[in-house]
Formats: structure tokens, sequence, C-alpha cells
């Protein structure tokens, strides 16, 4: 049966660190208990509700260390509690890699991006709406999908690589990073592990009831962005009902490198498909020693869609995952 | 020459708002007060088996439950405040607790075990209507009226709850956009020869259509807070209207309207679900008085979603026929309403909005209501009017098309005048000018030179729309309330609640411009009922400013002759040969011999009987005869009911004009251009007028392109209990620039030339951006309100997966 409206939080003891030590301490002795908190965005509707709870909340945004933004000797690090609108405005981002600077401005609103931090739009949970009204599906725990089946209303679910479980990828910032061959430092105390962004993201086939890679304990700390891809031709969309507030229909992260009108490399995904954020990687194979072209973007467009599983409710995603691939090429 | 009547000024209670000083229902505390929390149903059909509240009860804090159990018995389809036997959606309140904290309350209501027995529910009417189709209540899904019909608005009386099902043959018909021949009807129509109509036009259009019903997420939710004292209900609540709500509200709590002091300074939003008491004030009043202790009962945002009604949704069939000429010859038109769990289906309304808009030679109608186990329906801005509009212009536009007529111009051949109609009645209206408003309009949105423009630019083309909104905007026979005090000051008392939209305020300055009254020297008394206010209309079907400029203005023309009178008989001569100004009332022939309004209004305290008050007419509201006892002795009052003479509706209309460029990659539309001009006479306060022209068409753009109403078929779930789900547009999904314009030509049946226009700012909206979406796409239709980037795409893509069977309550 499904839960009652609440809109009332039950009491939950608050820890704020104000050092990296404290906080991963914290995260290690409380483990599961322990929820932690960046801005609030994903947090409080889950609580509000009481369709999720925990006995402690850890509040990371007080821990300098894990704020701001540098160059490094190789590109950037981001602390994970970095603001969205931080970013998006940060002079070093847009000069380098203004496909982030542009995804982080566009989340949500303005007002979530004052107070939305990057590991928080990155680590969200499913938005999947029977997930969300605490149902209990296979993400729940549970042993039925609701949105795959014959009546479900499945209009902003997947249309590639589900595994039970059809939610997306809510992350506009996500397929960014994985464009840009991102790296997640993800801290313990049990120390530092550097995890890829494309791997950092985990379908259901892979854990069906978190969205990352994420252990008990570890903490997204940073996320640094290699000079690989910096100045790159960079083309980022995002389609969604309206222009503020909503998640994507279907996101497209592009980086391209071109040489006298001939691309070179490119690495492009895309948001809102599929439950990681979903590599292009035959589009990619396709365009690349490819003069730039609108031909070329015909051509790969469909290549996109190629084994897309469409619900009730989505077919529109595979022309709109395909239209959003030849905006992309044609830059 | 006017001096307050089409002049901006700031309504007192701007400041407040600017600053966060003004109080809403939940922000008011009260020594020893207590919280209320509901316990909403988790099933969207089923009956309440046992309820074991025992543990809860037990907990420290905890004060008591309260069921339907303590309230009168409602009987289906009506809306208790708490379900008694039966659950009938999702979000249904069950029953309330109170307990020192809203914290321990709602921990208290997890305590609380339910047995439920399940029963089959039902989402969408037309599967409702089918074969075997469920019924949202067990005794049936349609209210069928077992003796006749009253006269046009009259409430239902003699109506039962039946269990209607329609041939297969009707389902599949009205699916495949044919009429369900064979299909039961409970309200039906006709005027003129609609065969003969039919026969001769020179085209045909024919089309099925849906849309959905909207939730009105007003953003102050119904909270409300209750006290009693010395036999008094204190109630703090939020409303639209202030003392349309009094009557109500004291049946609700079972004691007399004298002892309800109704508290309602502002309110956050109703949008026609809160025009009267609903049905939760109940819960804190009688609560409050079990307990006696103050109580609040907040509302959250998600069961504001589940309580505070929703827009009725539609299916339907229409079939328009026009001469070679342009007339419109015939409509014959179906409509299948939802109607949630109440009822509240609004076709007739739908209906009416096609003969103010085309003005039909001859037309018929057939409408049904459908219980569907969703969230109760209601009024909502411009209810069936406004959602007629969205899906009937572009099948206007086909219709035009076919015979090669310009769009505006189809509108201007059929466009309704002061000898025009509306309704099924064919009944008069006070005046239209809509011809004035689509030339006005056309010229300002640069109609003509816009068809010259390319259409096509990359990935996106242009669409133009015009489209018409309609509603009534007015009422008569309530009362008008001035006080002069001996401080020479213009007290107006407003029974008119305060929604938001500042219109209590505009509709006073028809007092002041009578008693030609500087504003600064003018006091409003209004938001309790202990400012002893007049009866006054609710504050919905966008009445108000022809409704209360009138009272207003007539209670100061009894003011006027009350100071003459005075004035004769101090000074002498008789009271025609006084007249007023500057704040005084002296002699036509020697202006030097009068006397102040201070002045007068002591010797009307002196005078008493009717000067002060102390008599007053016959005709009055009780509610107004209560007030003027307790002013009596208090000044010079004016006051009279509203006998203005006259007749017909007077009709609030506009015409928009919207220019869009929709990409055709990504189904987004962006709005580049909106124009709209109203004809509602006299235009009252023009920042007013604007703002409540701008918000309307947010929202119109909204019901076209965006909101939803969403609930899952397997489960009975909604999906959009939240605004962020909902989708009504932002500032950053609409046009900046709009241009908004008024004919501006009086109605002759209101002194101040006024009518009200804020409901069809919306459907005009709708009805010119769904145009130019069909524009855009060489006049494709996709029939359904709202048209979403999905399958904008998926009509250019060559799918139709999302918009058939017309599906509603769906994305």
């Amino acid at each position: 049966m499904v839960a009652t409206s609440h809109d009332v939080m039950l009491d939950i003891e608050l820890y704020q660190p104000t050092d990296e030590a404290n906080a991963l301490a914290l995260a290690g002795s409380l483990g599961k208990d322990g929820w932690l908190l960046g801005g609030g965005q994903d947090t409080y509707g889950w609580l509000k509700d009481r369709n999720k709870t925990a006995s402690a909340m850890i509040e990371l945004t007080q821990i300098d260390a894990w704020k701001g933004i540098k160059e490094t000797s190789d590109g950037i690090e981001i602390g994970a509690v970095t603001t969205l609108t931080e970013i998006s405005k940060n002079p070093l981002v847009k000069e380098k890699f203004a496909l982030l600077a542009k995804a982080a401005g566009i989340v949500a609103s303005p007002q979530i991006r004052n107070v939305g931090t990057l590991a928080g739009n990155l680590v969200q949970d499913a938005r999947c709406w029977y997930y969300r009204r605490g149902l209990d599906c296979y993400r729940a725990g549970g042993n039925i999908c609701y949105a795959d089946s014959p009546e479900g209303l499945n209009r902003e679910h997947a249309i590639f690589g589900a595994s039970r479980c059809v939610a997306v990828s809510p992350s506009d910032t996500a397929p960014t990073l994985v464009a840009l061959d991102a790296t997640m430092v993800v801290t313990s105390e049990k120390g530092q592990r550097l995890v890829p962004a494309q791997d950092f993201f985990v379908g259901p086939a892979v854990n069906i009831t978190s969205m990352t890679a994420l252990e008990e304990g570890e903490i997204l700390t940073a996320v640094r962005i290699p000079n690989t891809w910096a100045n790159a031709e960079f083309y980022f969309e995002k389609v969604a009902d309206r222009n503020v507030w909503d998640f994507a229909l279907v996101s497209i992260a592009a980086a391209i490198k071109v040489s006298n009108g001939v691309i070179t490399d490119s690495r492009i995904a895309c948001g809102a498909v599929e439950c990681v954020p979903r590599r292009l990687d035959d589009v990619e194979n396709a365009l690349k020693g490819q003069p730039r072209s609108e031909a070329l973007a015909e051509q790969v467009a469909e290549i996109a869609s190629r084994g897309a599983q469409p619900l009730n409710y989505n077919h529109f995603k595979i022309p709109l995952v395909e239209n959003l691939v030849k905006r992309a090429v044609r830059g | 020459m006017s001096t307050h009547i089409g002049f901006d000024f700031t309504p007192p209670d701007v400041p407040g708002k600017v600053t966060g000083e003004i109080k809403y229902a939940e922000d008011y505390r009260r020594e020893g007060m207590v919280f209320a929390r509901l316990l909403t149903s988790p099933l969207p059909s089923g009956r309440v088996v046992g309820i074991d509240a025992s543990e809860a009860l037990r907990m420290d804090g905890v004060l008591g439950i309260f069921t339907a159990d303590d309230l009168p018995p409602v009987a289906p389809p009506g809306n208790p405040a708490l379900a008694s036997e039966y659950v009938t959606y999702v979000g249904q309140p069950i029953l309330a607790v109170a307990a020192i904290s809203e914290e321990i309350a709602e921990s208290a209501i997890e305590k609380i075990r339910i047995d439920f027995e399940r029963r089959p529910f039902v989402v969408d009417p037309i599967e409702s209507l089918s074969p075997g189709g469920a019924n949202a209540y067990p005794e049936g899904n349609v209210l069928v009226r077992t003796e006749e019909e009253g006269p046009e608005g009259a409430p239902i009386r003699g109506a039962e709850i039946r269990d209607v099902k329609w041939p297969r043959s009707a389902i599949d018909a009205l699916k495949s956009g044919k009429e369900p021949v064979g299909g039961e009807f409970t309200t039906e129509w006709a005027f003129g020869d609609v065969d003969a109509g039919f026969a001769e036009a020179a085209a045909i259009v024919e089309e099925p259509f849906v849309t959905i019903g909207y939730p009105h997420h007003s953003l102050e939710s119904r909270t409300c807070m209750a006290y009693w004292e010395n036999g008094k209900c204190f109630f703090h609540g939020s409303s639209q209207s202030q003392s349309a709500n009094d009557n109500g509200l004291a049946r609700m709590l079972n004691i007399d309207p004298a002892d309800l002091v109704f508290i309602n300074e502002a309110t956050g939003g109703g949008f026609g679900s809160k025009i009267g008491p609903y049905p939760f004030m109940a819960i804190s009043g009688n609560f409050a008085k079990v307990l006696n202790r103050p109580l609040q009962l907040r509302i959250t945002r998600e069961q504001e979603f589940y309580i505070g009604s929703a827009r009725s949704g539609m299916q339907g069939w229409i079939k328009m026929g026009v001469k070679a000429d342009g007339k419109v010859s015939a409509v014959d038109l179906v409509i299948v309403n939802d109607g949630g769990m109440t009822g509240g289906g609004s076709h007739n309304s739908s209906a009416q909005h096609v003969t103010v808009a085309y003005q039909p030679e001859n037309m018929r109608f057939r409408g049904i209501t459908v219980y569907t186990n969703t969230t109760p329906r209601g009024a909502q801005r411009g209810p069936g009017q406004n959602e007629m509009a969205a899906v009937l212009a572009p099948i206007a536009d086909k219709a035009a098309k076919a015979i090669g007529m310009d769009r505006v111009a189809f509108r201007r051949v059929n466009a309704i005048d002061s000898d025009g109609f509306q309704g099924g009645s064919q009944a008069p209206v006070t005046s239209a000018f809509v011809r004035e408003a689509l030339d006005q309009g056309m010229r300002t949105f640069g109609w003509n030179e816009k068809q010259a423009l390319a259409k096509q630019n990359g990935s996106k083309v242009r669409g133009l729309g015009v489209g018409i909104g309609f509603h009534g905007a007015g009422g008569r026979g309530y009362d008008g309330l001035v006080r002069i005090g001996t401080d020479g000051k213009l007290y107006i008392h407003s029974g008119v609640g305060n929604l938001g939209t500042y219109s209590y305020a505009g509709t006073c300055r028809a007092a002041a411009e009578a008693l030609q009254m500087p504003w600064d020297r003018c006091e409003i008394l209004r938001g309790r009922t202990d400012n002893n206010l007049p009866h006054s209309s609710g504050q919905g079907g966008s009445n108000t400013i022809f409704t209360h400029t009138r009272t207003n203005w007539v209670a100061a023309q009894d003011a006027i002759t009350k100071l003459k009178e005075i004035a004769a008989q101090d000074l002498g001569g008789n009271a025609n040969d006084y007249e007023i100004g500057d704040e005084r009332v002296f002699a036509s022939a020697d202006p030097s011999k009068g006397l102040s309004y201070a002045q007068a209004a002591a010797r009307a305290i002196e005078l008493g009987g009717k000067y002060s008050g102390q008599e007053y007419p016959d005709d009055i509201n009780p509610i107004t005869q209560r007030s003027v006892q307790a002013l009596a002795g208090s000044g010079l009052i004016g006051v009279a009911k509203d006998n203005i003479p006259g007749q017909g509706t007077p009709p609030g209309i506009l015409v928009g004009f919207c220019e869009i460029e929709l990409d055709k990659d990504t189904g987004k539309v962006e709005i580049l251009d909106y124009t709209a001009v109203a004809d509602c006479g006299t235009v009252v306060h023009p920042k007013n007028f604007d703002n409540a022209m701008r918000g309307g068409a947010v929202w119109g753009f909204g019901m076209a392109g965006l909101e939803r109403h969403v609930y899952d078929p397997q489960n009975g779930l909604p999906a959009n209990t939240g605004i962020y789900q909902s989708k009504p547009p932002t500032y950053l999904d609409v046009n900046v620039n709009t241009k908004m314009g008024a004919v501006n030509i009086p109605d002759p049946q209101n002194p101040t030339g006024g009518r009200g226009i804020g409901e069809p700012t919306q459907g005009a909206a709708a009805a010119a951006y769904a145009s130019a979406i069909s524009d855009a796409l060489d006049g494709h239709l996709f029939n359904t309100a709202p048209t979403t980037t999905d399958m904008i795409i998926n009509h250019l893509a060559g799918n139709d997966y999302s918009t058939k069977s017309l599906k509603t309550n769906t994305f």
C-alpha cells in the first residue's frame, strides 16, 4: 500500500562537519544510516514524504576543501559541493569546458542551482515517478516495475539498457562529464579512489538500488576534468517540457575535435535515455575521420538510436535522440 | 469626468505583500493552539472496514481524533470533509488527529491502522462508460436527474447516481472522431434546425478532441485555524470570497452567522477552487470546538492537490458547418466530462463558449459527466469555456481554410455584438464589441504583415494563431455599504474577498468616484466579518468588477442623497438644490452655503434614523443588515441593494493573437509575440487589468502546451501532486513582451462602464497558441490540450503513439 501524504520529516540527527576527516569518519561510522546532504534538492522530497529516511544526516556543504574550482597541472578540479551556479559562471570552466558550464547553468531553476551542488546533481536518485511515490518497485527493493508494464505511464523512461528498472539518469551535468572524460574522486576513511565518469554511473543490471558506484561510507569529493578535451567544439542541448525546473526528456553532450573541417575525435553522451549517461560510441566511430557536414549528420543520426526499445509512451525519444545527434554533428 | 475609474492606484494591501507583513491563514497563532493532521486514503476506491486509533491516542501529546462520525453525513456525490464508509480517490481525507505539535500529530497518523476493502476503480471516463467498465461509486458513474431541470444555473435537485454504459459502437465512434450514436447523455439542448444548417454548409469539419483537467495548485494551500470565544467562532481561512462565505461556513459550524467571525485578509490564489466555503473548513472549526482549543489544520502541497480541486477534463466530438460567406451555419457538439469524484463537469459552459465565439445559426449539444476515482473537480478559471477555446481554435481554423477565408476574417464574420446571444437558451448580453477587438488586435499584432514573413528558418517554423476567450462577467442584486465618518473620511465596507486580483480595491473606487473623494481620504474595511461588511458576491466567474462597482456606486448614491437631504434640512431649500464636491455638500446656487462631509456626518448621527443606520432599506441582505446595525450611529451611512435596471449577461470577451516558432527537431515551441485585446467595457484599474491579462495568458499557454493531470491506470495514483510535476509555465517559458489592450467601450448597464475579464484571458491565449501550433504545422490538428513536446515530435516523426484513443489523465 502506498504511503499517505506526510510533509513532515521524522526527527533526524544532523551532523555538520567542517573538515574532511570528520565528515569521512561520520560517513564511515554511520554507514547506511548516514544520509549525505548537499544542497538538499534530492534529499528533502524523500524525507518529507517519508518514502526514504535515515537516522542521521551529514551535511557536506560546510567543508571548504570540497568547494571551489581550481586549475591543476592537467586540467581543472571542481569540489563536489560547489554550487551549480558557481560552476556555470566560473571563468575557467567557461573558458575551457563550456560544455559543463552550459549544462550546469540549465539545471532545474536559478534558485535550485544556487543551492544545488555538482555532487548532488550527479548522484541524485532516479526520478521515476512510481519510485518517488514510494511504491515497492525493483529499485525500492521490490519485485515489480510499474513503469515497464502494459499500462505504465512511462513517457520519461528509458529506451536503452533497461534491466527490470526503466528509470533514466536525470542529471544534466553527468553526460557532459562523460563527454569530457572526467574522473570522479571518491573518498572514504580507507582512502581515495579515482573512477572514470563513465564507470561512476551504473545501470540496474549492475546495481538496481543505486545509480552510482559509490559504496557505503564513500563520498564523492571532487571531479577532475583533464585538458584532453579543453576548448574542443562543444554542443550541449537539453530538451525538456519547460525551460525551468524540468528534467530532460533527452539531452546531448558532445565534445568534438575538428581539424581542417574533418572530425578527428569525439566523445558524445546522451542523458535521460538510459539509467546511465549513454555514450554514443558507434556514432563517435562513424564520425572519426569524416568531414563535418550535413550529410554526415544525417548519416550518423540513425546509428544513435539503434537498439532502442521504446515503451508505451516514449517512442518520441527515438527521433529526438536522432535529431539531437544531427544538431551536435552540425555544430 | 472620471477621477478614479480608469486610473492606476496602489491597493492598500500591496505594501504588506511586498514586505511580507501581511498575514495569510497559516501565519496566525493563538495561545494554546494545537495542530491537526489529516490521514488520507492510499486507495483510489474502497470501503473503510475498521479504524484502530488506540495506539495513536495513547501517545503523549495526542489530543484526539476527528472522523466523519463527528460531522453531518454527506450523500454521494457530495464532497465530504472526511470520508465515511467509502473512499473514492487517493488522498481523500479519512480522519484528522490533533496533538500539541505537528510532529506528534504526524507520527500519530502513522500509528493508526485502517482496514480497507478494495473496490474496482476507474480513471478514464470513457473507460467507465464502456461496457463492463468500472464505476467510481458503488451506486454507479453518472448523476442522472430524476426531476425536470430548473432554469440555467439552478442547483441540481432530484438526482441520483446511476450506472450508465454506452454501446461499444458509440465508444468506438467517439474514439475515432465520429458521432457516438446510441450514447446516453444527461444534458441536451438545441436551437434552430441543425440538419438544415449542415445542408446549407459549404464545408463541414468533424473532429474529436480531448482536454485534461488541470489541478489548481493555489500557492496558498487551504490551511485553516479556528478558535471559539464567548460562543463565537473566529475562523482564519483561505478563500477567494469574504462575506459570501458567511452563511455556508456558519452552517458547517452549526452556528448562527452572527456568531461567526471569518478572517481572511489575503489569499494566495484560488482560481475557482475557493469561491465558497469548502468542506474541509468543517474539520478545523468543529475539531477546535470539541477540543476547546485553537486548532490549526495545515494543508500540505500534496494535500492541496488532493482536496484543492481540478478542472474537469473533456473527451468530445464536434461537427461544424460553414457557409461560403464564412457564417457558421451549424454545430453539433458532444462532450464527456471527467467529473472526478464530485462531478463538476462544465460541458454546458464549453458549449456556451461555442455559441459566443461563433454565434452559430443552428446548434445541438449533448453532454454527460462521468465520475472517476480522481480528485474532486470544480470551477477553474473559465471552467468549460477556456479548454473548449483551446481545442476549438484550430478546428475553426480548419473550417475557415476549407472555405478559403482568412482566420481573423472568419471570426469577424461570426463575432458576437450587442444584439448577439450566449448559451443554449440564446440569452442576451449587456453589450459586446468583438469586431472592434479583432480589428484593434489585428492592427496591434500586425496580423497581415506577419503573414508575409518567411515561415521556415532552419529547423524552426513560424506559426500565427488567433483565439477568442469568453466568460460571463458580472452579477446583480448585491449590497453596497459606505460610511462617512465625523472625520470626513469615506469608509468603504467591502465584503469582496482578496483573492489576489485587487478587484476588491478597484471596485471601491466607484464609491470614491461617485462621492468625489480623494483616494487618500478613503479607507477600505474588509477582510474580517467584524469589520461590518455588506453582502457581496463570491469572487468567482469574473463578476467582481461589474457586480461591485455597481454596489459601491449605489451605496455612494444613497450617501449623496442623504448628504443633500441633511443640507436641505439645515440650510434650507430641498435636496435637489444641492450638489457635492471637494468633500462638501453645497447649494448649487451659492457654493459657499454648505456642509463639509465631516459636518454632515455629525449631523447624520444627531438625526439618527436612516441617516446613521438606525433604519435601512428592507431589501438588503441580513448580512448587510447586521453590519449596518453594528455601524449605526457612527456616521452617515450609505447603504443600498443594487437594483440598477437591465438584463442580459455582461460578457467578458478577449481576442488573442500569438506568434510562435516551433523547432521541428525538438518539438519545442517559443512564443515570439502575444497580443490581446479585451472587450470588458471601461477598464477600471489599468494596472490590475494588465496583470490579469498577463497572468491569464501565461496560464493559457500552460493549458495549451504544458500542464497535465496524470493518473496511473494500474493503481489509481496521481503523478502530479506537486507543482513541478504539473508543469505550469514559468516566466522563462513565455515571452516577456506582450501587448495588452482594451476596446474600452463602456458597458451601458454599469454606471462605471466596467465588466469583468479575469477568466477569458486564459482561454484566448490558449486558443491563440493552439491555433499558432496548427498553423506552424500546415494545419495539423492535435485536438488535445495540452499539446506537449512529445506529441509534436511524434507527429513530425510519423508516430501516433501518444495521441490516440482520446486517452485522458495520461502523460
